[in-house]
């Protein structure tokens, strides 16, 4: 049926155009010609091939019209719509549908009816080239650094004057930088005098990133003998700054790796480790965590959307809960019968891993579940060339929180007492009078639910899928081991470690063979040192 | 409902009436059940590819049993667990071959599995129809590859790369198995014999499940800032993609700089998390669920009629497996039996069409003809086909562009009927048979 309604609307869409084009052109004829080949340009888009759009977007920048910069835009971010009938929209999101010639909002279509133009990298690329010189002299700084950046990384010859007309102008110490910079890499690609070349690759060398070595490697060979020293001078430089930055790079990384061993072990250093049972079905704790943060992130988008941030806030209690309780059930349920049988005690626990996985699998299905990143968690943040992302930074937090609320409950709560008492003694301390099988049950509950923190946040930076446990339960129990058993400091300065010396290793060696010599690593250490790094002394040892 | 399915089934259920009447008076849907045997892992780590394969069979069962059976008999599926233990999967094998009495076996993903139940299929003789991309350097009697061949996958995505994105240095990652391993030493061959130093090739390595991807990426950011156009083919697979994405979007990795294009990333994959920050990291495979004909729109409905959920997405592996079982359908009927010997005699040059407009062709080296398409990412998760090979490219076993492989073909047909054929001494280099 839409078959015989096209011709018409498209004539009506051209007439429009028409209509529009000829007002403009009585009124203003400076704007009018830009417009009319805006108009003509949107009007052999629709149906374009990709070849086709790339010639589009030329032209429109070199349109000069104003509209260009939010068109460009538009088909840069996926907001750009087409329609059958070969009108051009622009849409955000689920907002209103603006005709891309005018800018102005259109009821004349239906949402239904659009259709996304669809584009490819060295179309986007080509695109944020051309926003680049449009917006160059734009009144927004943050949108004029962007350009300049884009400039440095294109480095075209031909946009010098036009930097050199934004410098002439530019108030912003930053955004002039990179504009110096921008136009300094430009000169290098072009003829310059000596002088010029000079003063260009003082800039270049003072940016001191990787990109300005790349510049200045490749400004070498055409350097004069006296320049050649100066460009060299340049590059050590550079070259140090970038080694000390590798240095600084390669402890955060393993920090970040060693508070995440953290998370996942220091549940385990309750359980394995004050109370002596081998829970191989820790890794699973971890996991139902990892759950409940989905299922909590689910009910939040289908019912209350704008409580997603806090969704994570929320699941940390419930998180903590939910599988605290599960680790009681375990307890009371099969644990307790196996209390000085470790052999029986893995394999039982060993067993009801795999029960919890195919449950779980059997639930949820096998596929990886979607776990979205709050706001606050996504995206990174530069200190001293050092790029720092989010999410990880809130990792290491967490992870110390966890670990400092963990100290306090072992060390200056009644619970932590009895847990103490119980399993340095269990005789003894029943007889002054301490229920053992309830502080067991809670000493369990307890480790389980610090692997649901774990899990939440995991459920972050790994998949939730069935599998999660597993990856993590090995790391777990090398970190209490190699931190010494029974102690909550030797975790922490176990997973620290292993976390940093994987990083150092890891660039020189890869990641399979950095695993495989920290595995090494361990078994030497532990026939050195059996009781770990922190080893508890005392009677209690000789249990 | 597309014409061609109604003239296919048509013609299957004359083919079979006519079989039926020119054998035995009877009718279809009488007779001993044909077996079809499913042998993928329905639980441990690979269950969150191989499942959705187990469904997809059940389904294509069910639809030739309403369309009249196979020679008039109907098609009973025999689905196994082999719960990601290879060995198992080769005891299974066994099992469904001996006491089930299966006359063909669909399944596998892993090379793993493939090697370890090889010999089984060779033993007694049956069949296997091995649906997923994978490493080649192999071709069996018994079993028929309809997942692409390095050539139909890793090549065309390193020639797209070159050529429209202009990139000339290149990091190779991938999971520390035979799959990555192997295509990285044909890709890596393959671009020194284009010319690329060897300074501008960054091969790297992780562990199964590697999750924490912070030194690797940065490394490749590293690797990248040079000032010449880089690009990541990535042989990661399974659950490290996650992390290994999330990562590259956290550290700002835009695909406008740095693409990574991956052979192990599909729509099923990418169900898993928001794709919004890997807009433009692209996938290569024969087959996406965006790809617009009629006979994929008919395989999309069926597939969410079946499974009762409108939101599960289709992949490059599903349709290999539909084509190797419309295939194994038409050489059954073609040889009026399912005797292993007399499929694998009917088979070769049997066309169906595929779910992108081509036909797929079964070759003699037990390979098949498949287009080959670069797809971007989307933020709806599905994939933008932004470049299509002309023809359709026939599966190479053996790689020409490794030193050992490249005098080798491979052809089940008289008069050569060897897997591994060297073309210079012109022997049967080093089969069994």
């Amino acid at each position: 049926m839409t078959v015989f309604a096209r011709p018409a609307r498209a004539v009506s869409i051209r007439a429009l155009f028409g209509g529009l084009l000829l007002a403009l052109l009585l009124a203003l004829p400076g704007t009018a010609r830009a417009q009319d080949t805006t108009a003509t340009i949107l009007s052999q888009m629709p149906g374009a091939s990709l070849r086709e759009l790339a010639a589009a977007v030329e032209a429109l920048a070199a349109s000069g019209d104003e509209r260009a910069v939010p068109i460009l835009n538009a088909l840069g971010e996926g907001n750009l719509y087409e329609t059958e009938d070969g009108g051009i929209y622009i849409r955000e999101g689920r907002g209103p549908i603006l005709d891309a010639a005018t800018g102005e909002t259109t009821e004349a279509v239906d949402a239904d009816a659009l259709d996304l133009i669809r584009i490819n990298n060295s179309l986007r690329r080509d695109i944020s080239a051309a926003i680049g010189g449009l917006t160059l002299m734009s009144e927004n700084p943050d949108t004029r650094m962007s350009a300049a950046r884009e400039m440095f990384s294109t480095a075209e010859p031909d946009n010098i004057a036009l930097l050199e007309e934004a410098l002439a102008q530019e108030t912003d110490a930053g955004v002039r930088r990179v504009m110096e910079q921008a136009r300094a890499a430009a000169l290098l690609r072009s003829d310059i005098s000596v002088e010029d070349f000079a003063a260009a690759v003082a800039v270049i060398a003072e940016r001191g990133d990787r990109q300005a070595l790349a510049i200045l490697n490749a400004n070498l060979a055409n350097a004069s003998e006296a320049e050649r020293a100066n460009i060299e001078a340049g590059i050590a430089a550079i070259n140090q700054s970038l080694a000390l930055q590798g240095v600084a790079q390669n402890v955060w990384y393993g920090l970040s790796l060693g508070s995440v061993l953290l998370l996942a072990a220091i549940g385990l250093a309750i359980t394995f480790g004050v109370m002596g049972v081998i829970n191989m079905a820790h890794g699973e704790m971890v996991m139902i965590g990892a759950y409940v943060t989905f299922m909590v992130q689910e009910i939040i988008r289908v019912s209350y959307p704008g409580l997603f941030d806090y969704s994570l806030a929320i699941a940390v209690p419930l998180a903590f809960l939910v599988t605290g309780l599960v680790g009681v059930a375990i307890e009371r349920g099969i644990i307790r019968w196996l209390y000085g049988r470790p052999l029986e005690t893995l394999l039982a626990t060993w067993g009801l891993s795999l029960i919890i996985q195919q449950a779980v699998r059997t639930i949820f299905g096998a596929t990886n579940r979607d776990v979205g990143n709050p706001s606050f968690m996504t995206g990174a943040f530069e200190v001293f060339g050092l790029s720092i992302t989010w999410s990880r930074l809130w990792i290491v937090v967490f992870a110390m929180v966890v670990f400092a609320l963990l100290w306090l409950v072992l060390n200056k709560t009644p619970l932590g007492l009895q847990m103490r008492a119980v399993t340095q003694n269990r005789r003894m301390a029943s007889s002054m009078g301490i229920r053992t099988p309830w502080v067991d049950a809670m000493t369990f509950g307890l480790g389980s639910g610090v692997a649901g923190l774990a899990g939440v946040a995991l459920s972050q930076i790994d998949n939730v899928s069935p599998n999660l446990g597993q990856g993590y339960i090995i790391d777990s129990f090398m970190v209490v081991v190699f931190g010494g058993v029974g102690n909550l400091w030797g975790t922490l300065v176990g997973a620290m470690t292993l976390g940093v010396v994987n990083k150092f290793l890891e660039p020189y060696s890869g990641a399979v063979l950095a695993k495989i010599l920290i595995l090494v690593f361990i078994i030497l250490f532990i026939q050195r040192r059996p009781r770990g790094l922190f080893a508890l002394k005392g009677r209690a040892v000789e249990q | 409902m597309t014409d061609w399915t109604k003239l296919t089934r048509g013609v299957l259920m004359a083919g079979a009436m006519g079989l039926s009447l020119a054998g035995a008076p009877a009718f279809a849907q009488e007779g001993d059940p044909i077996k079809v045997g499913i042998l993928h892992s329905l639980s441990g780590t690979m269950a969150i590819s191989e499942t959705t394969l187990k469904d997809v069979m059940e389904m294509l069962i069910e639809q030739q049993n309403e369309a009249g059976g196979v020679l008039g008999r109907p098609l009973e599926p025999v689905v196994v667990d082999i719960a990601s233990d290879w060995p198992l999967a080769a005891e299974l094998a066994r099992r469904m071959i001996e006491q089930d009495e299966v006359d063909v076996v669909f399944g596998c993903w892993t090379s793993v599995c493939r090697k370890s139940v090889l010999p089984v299929f060779e033993e007694l003789n049956s069949l296997l129809f091995y649906p997923v991309q994978y490493e080649g350097e192999e071709s069996q009697r018994n079993v028929f590859y309809t997942g692409a061949a390095p050539n139909q996958q890793a090549i065309p995505a390193v020639d797209y790369l070159m050529n429209e994105e202009g990139v000339e240095r290149w990091v190779l990652a991938g999971t520390d198995y035979v799959y990555p391993q192997t295509t990285n030493l044909i890709l890596e061959q393959y671009l020194r014999d284009a010319g690329v130093a060897e300074e501008d090739i960054m091969i790297n390595y992780t562990p199964f499940g590697h999750s924490d991807w912070q030194t690797i990426v940065s490394d490749i950011v590293a690797f990248g800032s040079e000032g010449t156009k880089t690009a990541v083919v990535s042989t990661i697979n399974g659950d490290a993609n996650v992390p290994f994405y999330r990562e590259l979007a956290n550290q700002g990795v835009d695909a406008a700089d740095i693409p990574v294009v991956a052979f192990s990333v599909g729509e099923e994959e990418l169900s898993g998390f928001d794709t919004a920050p890997l807009v433009g990291h692209l996938a290569a495979w024969n087959y996406f669920m965006s790809v617009d004909t009629p006979e994929n729109a008919e395989f999309i409905e069926a597939w969410h009629a079946f499974i009762g959920d409108e939101e599960r997405v289709t992949n490059d592996p599903m349709e290999a497996h539909y084509i190797g079982f419309n295939m194994w359908v038409e050489a059954v009927e073609a040889a009026g039996t399912t005797d292993a010997d007399a499929v694998i005699d009917s088979i070769v040059g049997v066309e169906v069409p595929n779910l992108t407009g081509g036909t797929a062709v079964m070759l003699p080296n037990h390979h098949i003809t498949k287009p080959v398409l670069i797809g971007e990412i989307q933020d709806d998760g599905q994939f933008f086909v932004v470049w299509e090979t002309e023809d359709l490219v026939e599966g190479d076993a053996w790689s020409d562009f490794l030193p050992g492989s490249m005098d080798l073909v491979s052809d089940w047909t008289d008069p050569i009927n060897c897997g591994n054929y060297n073309t210079v001494s012109e022997t049967c280099g080093g089969s069994e048979l």
